[in-house]
């Protein structure tokens, strides 16, 4: 670690700040937390055992198993509910959550202050909660905090300092005992009075239950929650009951609209059809395209048309892959229907035929941050991928890039499964290079979230850069005829099409850290500030 | 002239662009009132531009009210002269850096099977149109312009002539219906026009009208130019309009206009305007120019566009107009040779050639003999193939190889 130090004025949750390896000023102390600033990005190895929980026992619950009492606030209460714990949440229901928000209602009405949220993501629809952050009913968020939450943040008008994490990084944070949950709600489409509970089926279906896994087995109490109670056994038990203290029914979990979209949908933009069509080209020249290889696209417009033109490229060659990591969508599901990809391998399903694929077809399964992404496991599926399509915010001369904050200095997106996509065999990010009058190509990020060393290739509309480092890609697309150019070039050719941006002014108040996947912290995102 | 005065766009479905309105003071020197969804990137710099360009012309009290989008430099440049011209009159022009000037000029017959129309007030479109590689790009300043906003066009296709990346296509520029679309002229032809397509062209003078303008405005320019017929009697004038002037490269048809002018319904068979897509490409030929054919209007229909163009390469036409990107690559593989034409122009061509060295009279390939007019459309394959890359220069070597499997 740099010994280099500098003390900064302090708020109550900050403390001196120091030099990390990727030369980012980063504090030592958060949230009265110790924090260890990143080292590399194979760099840090921890010690010591993992998190447990208290140990529990069958004397302590129903002979019969039933476990349902009659309301959210009777079982928050049961849980033990009161100043400072750690309430976390799952983002299965997406915007259409209606639970995260209640169980804060319920806190208010109990006069319950300090609490920590702790989501594996978070939404618009969250927007509920900015009274309760503003009235110290929740302390600070630890988890993605998206459009008006991460502007609240921005502004420096969190209590505490919010913690960003990737979901593998979630799911490590929980098992090493970063974060302790003290009672943790899960919400499932499907359960039974025992906690057995999954998401496949049920108004509220989302297909799987994967981002509560680690909550389910680490915090000190468990609530299932569901709107579809069936006897038991609810099967198949994506959560086992077994690690559950309380269940209670409900009317409604979510907004079935907001949950999923009944579509997808591949983006109509033809530039952005380009850019997808230009990263598929690329894999076919790199060789990326061949019999049993694996990809990962997201389920944004642009990502979704990558996979629609690897789809006619395989078509072409006659191949098929071996799977594909999901955010699973209709697009993926019709290929494994037709037998271009043997498994998918769903981290969460974007719509409902993802569900219905999930729940009918066995070559559709469903995994988990520590199946898919978790650092501190012997392996993860992550590094097994050959080529994974993501995006950014901004992208640097070091291929460094930014998913949390915009060239504003505004946090307004979670890291999500991004940061532990990284470690895939090749990592290519189709972005504009520019949104607007936005260059997405900077000579330094605004905040940093993906050391460039794990970045392959940036692919734009107007030229495809490719990492130094990358020398084998570099030769193997040397005579493909695609527009090849440095970063350089592309950032020059948005400097010139968009002019020098300003940069953004920030306070001194760090109102977020991020995290890396092995629980150091990487960079901070700052209060931004007032123009002169 | 009045007080106040704006142009641009804004709204929320608005991007890359802005509305500036100005309002002329007493007194009080300039006051900037900026909303931009880039202030913290560009705040500074937008205000400056404003400040410099109403120095520039020399407006020194005033109210500026302007509501950025995301404009581009240039764009928010054409807003502010299209603003301050109603209320100045001056002959002074703000122009952009000039970023175009890499790009070779054009000739009279480089292909033109893509050109992509953009409206010319609508700049969020014109950004990356080059990246979909037309063969020309289209500023419109015509149909897709509305009536209250043809005055600002014009500063914004000025503008974009000259700065935006038209990343190697042909620079294009579709004015207004004479007598008033000459007046469009002053505010292209000095910035890098290419060619100029005149709009229901229904007769030789009207060429001839514009060529003089041309030439009034800039002596030394060689712009090309492009009538559209849009009514029956400019195709009974076609061939006239054709040879009316030495600029007059290509030729095209306009079938909406057309087809309202006989009354008649469009349809997707197109009977209706076979005769006078004909009797344009016979023009055309007759002439020696380039036949280019009207848009496809559906652009979610891309089977209905294959056989469009299929129907128009068979009537002889050359290339197509194109109203979306998605349009562009369909266009341009219907009117490219395909392989089994390449092979065949290729023996064709082979077999002339071995002929001519061995001062054979008669030229055969297998059991056929070959004459002139088809050595002459092989001819013209293997060039269309050669200018599109499809075949390597020295194809006649690996035609030489023959037992290629």
């Amino acid at each position: 670690m740099s010994k280099e130090v500098i003390m900064k004025l302090k708020k109550e949750t900050m403390s001196e700040l120091v030099k990390n390896e990727a030369g980012r000023w980063v504090p030592v102390e958060v949230n009265g937390q110790t924090q260890i600033p990143f080292k590399g990005v194979a760099a840090y190895k921890p010690r010591g055992k993992k998190f447990g929980p208290a140990v529990s026992s069958c004397a302590d619950y129903p002979a019969d198993g039933n476990k349902q009492v009659d309301s959210l606030r009777t079982a928050l209460v049961k849980a033990g509910l009161r100043d400072g714990l750690c309430i976390s949440t799952h983002h299965h229901f997406r915007n259409g959550d209606l639970l995260a928000n209640q169980i804060f209602d319920i806190a208010k009405e109990l006069g319950v202050k300090d609490l920590v949220w702790f989501p594996s993501a978070s939404f618009p629809c969250h927007e509920h909660l900015i009274p309760y952050l503003e009235d110290g009913t929740i302390h600070h968020i630890e988890g993605s905090m998206n459009g008006p939450l991460g502007r609240f943040a921005s502004e420096g008008k969190m209590k505490g300092v919010g913690i960003l994490r990737s979901h593998g990084g979630r799911y490590q944070a929980v098992q090493d005992g970063e974060v302790k949950i003290d009672i943790a709600v899960i919400g499932a489409a499907c359960a039974d009075s025992f906690g057995n509970a999954n998401g496949l089926y049920g108004s509220s279906a989302t297909g799987l239950l994967g981002f509560a896994l680690a909550d389910s087995q680490y915090a000190e109490k468990v609530i299932v929650v569901t709107d579809n109670r069936v006897p038991f056994p609810c099967v198949p038990w994506q959560i086992q009951g077994n690690y559950v203290d309380f269940t209670v029914q409900v009317d409604k979990l979510g907004d079935p609209e907001k949950i999923i979209s009944g579509t997808t949908r591949i983006t109509k933009s033809p530039d952005r059809l380009y850019m997808a069509e230009l990263t598929a080209r690329f894999c076919e020249a790199a060789g990326i395209i061949k019999d049993g290889f694996s990809f990962q696209t997201g389920a944004g417009g642009t990502s979704l048309a990558v996979s629609e033109y690897f789809r006619e490229i395989m078509q072409e060659k006659g191949i098929k892959a071996r799977f594909a990591r999901g955010g699973s969508n209709k697009y993926l599901v019709s290929m494994l229907e037709e037998g271009l990809i043997d498994y998918i391998l769903d981290g969460q399903t974007f719509d409902l035929e993802g569900v219905r694929s999930m729940s009918e077809n066995p070559s559709h399964v469903w995994t988990s941050p520590f199946t898919s992404y978790n650092y501190h496991g012997k392996g993860n599926f992550a590094g097994m991928v050959d080529v994974v399509i993501l995006g950014a915010t901004e992208i640097d001369l070091n291929f460094n890039a930014n998913v949390v904050t915009h060239s504003d200095g505004y946090l307004l997106h979670g890291i999500g499964g991004w940061q532990n996509c990284l470690f895939s065999k090749t990592v290519i990010l189709p972005v504009p290079l520019f949104r607007d009058r936005i260059p997405v190509i900077v000579d330094e990020v605004t905040t940093l979230c993906g050391p460039g060393e794990l970045i392959d290739v940036v692919v734009t509309e107007r030229g495809i850069a490719i990492n130094p480092l990358r020398k084998d890609l570099l030769d193997a697309v040397k005579n493909s005829g695609l527009p090849v150019k440095t970063i350089q070039e592309l950032k020059e050719m948005a400097d010139q099409i968009c002019g020098v941006p300003e940069k953004p002014v920030f306070d001194d108040q760090i109102i977020a850290l991020v995290k890396w996947v092995d629980g150091t912290v990487l960079d901070v995102v700052r209060k931004v500030g007032e123009k002169p | 002239m009045g007080n106040t005065a704006s142009a641009g766009n804004s709204g929320p479905k608005i991007r890359s662009d802005c509305r500036i309105s100005l309002e002329l003071t007493a007194s009080g020197g300039m006051e900037i009132n900026l909303s931009s969804k880039v202030i913290s990137m560009y705040g500074n710099s937008i205000r400056q531009l404003v400040e410099d360009m109403l120095d520039y012309f020399g407006i020194k009290n005033v109210r500026v009210n302007l509501d950025d989008k995301g404009a581009l430099p240039f764009v928010l440049m054409a807003r502010l002269e299209a603003a301050v011209k109603q209320l100045v009159k001056t002959e002074r022009v703000f122009l952009p850096e000039e970023k175009n000037n890499h790009q070779e000029p054009s000739s009279p017959d480089r292909f033109r099977f893509t050109r992509l129309y953009l409206p010319g007030n609508s700049p969020a479109l014109m950004l990356n149109a080059g990246i979909h590689q037309p063969d020309g790009l289209i500023l419109d300043l015509e149909d897709s312009v509305a009536q209250d906003k043809k005055y600002e066009a014009r500063y914004l296709v000025r503008n974009a002539l000259r700065s935006l990346d038209f990343m190697g296509a042909e620079k294009m520029v579709r004015i207004n219906q004479l007598p008033g679309g000459l007046k469009d002229l002053e505010h292209i032809v000095p910035y890098g026009v290419d060619l100029i397509l005149i709009p229901k062209c229904e007769g030789p003078e009207q060429v001839l009208a514009v060529e003089k303008e041309i030439k009034r405005i800039r002596k030394d320019a060689r712009i090309l130019l492009m009538p559209i017929i849009e009514s029956a009697l400019g195709i009974e004038r076609a061939f006239d309009v054709a040879v009316a002037s030495q600029d007059v490269v290509a030729m095209t048809i306009g079938l909406e206009d057309y087809t309202a002018d006989l009354g008649v319904k469009r349809t997707p068979g197109a009977k209706e305007s076979f005769y006078a897509r004909s009797r344009l490409v016979n023009a055309c030929k007759a002439a020696g120019i380039q036949a280019i054919d009207s848009v496809f209007s559906d652009v979610a229909d891309m089977d209905g566009l294959k056989n469009a163009v299929q129907a128009s390469r068979s009537l002889g036409f050359d290339g197509m107009g194109c109203i979306h990107p998605r349009q562009i690559k369909y266009i341009k593989e219907g009117f490219l040779p395909d392989k089994d034409e390449m092979e065949k122009a290729k023996k064709i061509i082979m077999a002339y050639e071995d002929a001519q060295k061995s001062g054979l009279g008669v030229v055969s390939l297998g059991t056929k003999m070959i004459d002139a007019p088809v050595v002459k459309r092989a001819e013209r394959i293997i060039k269309l193939a050669l200018g599109q890359g499809l075949l390597p220069k020295d194809w006649r070597n690996e035609q030489g190889s023959h037992h290629e499997a």
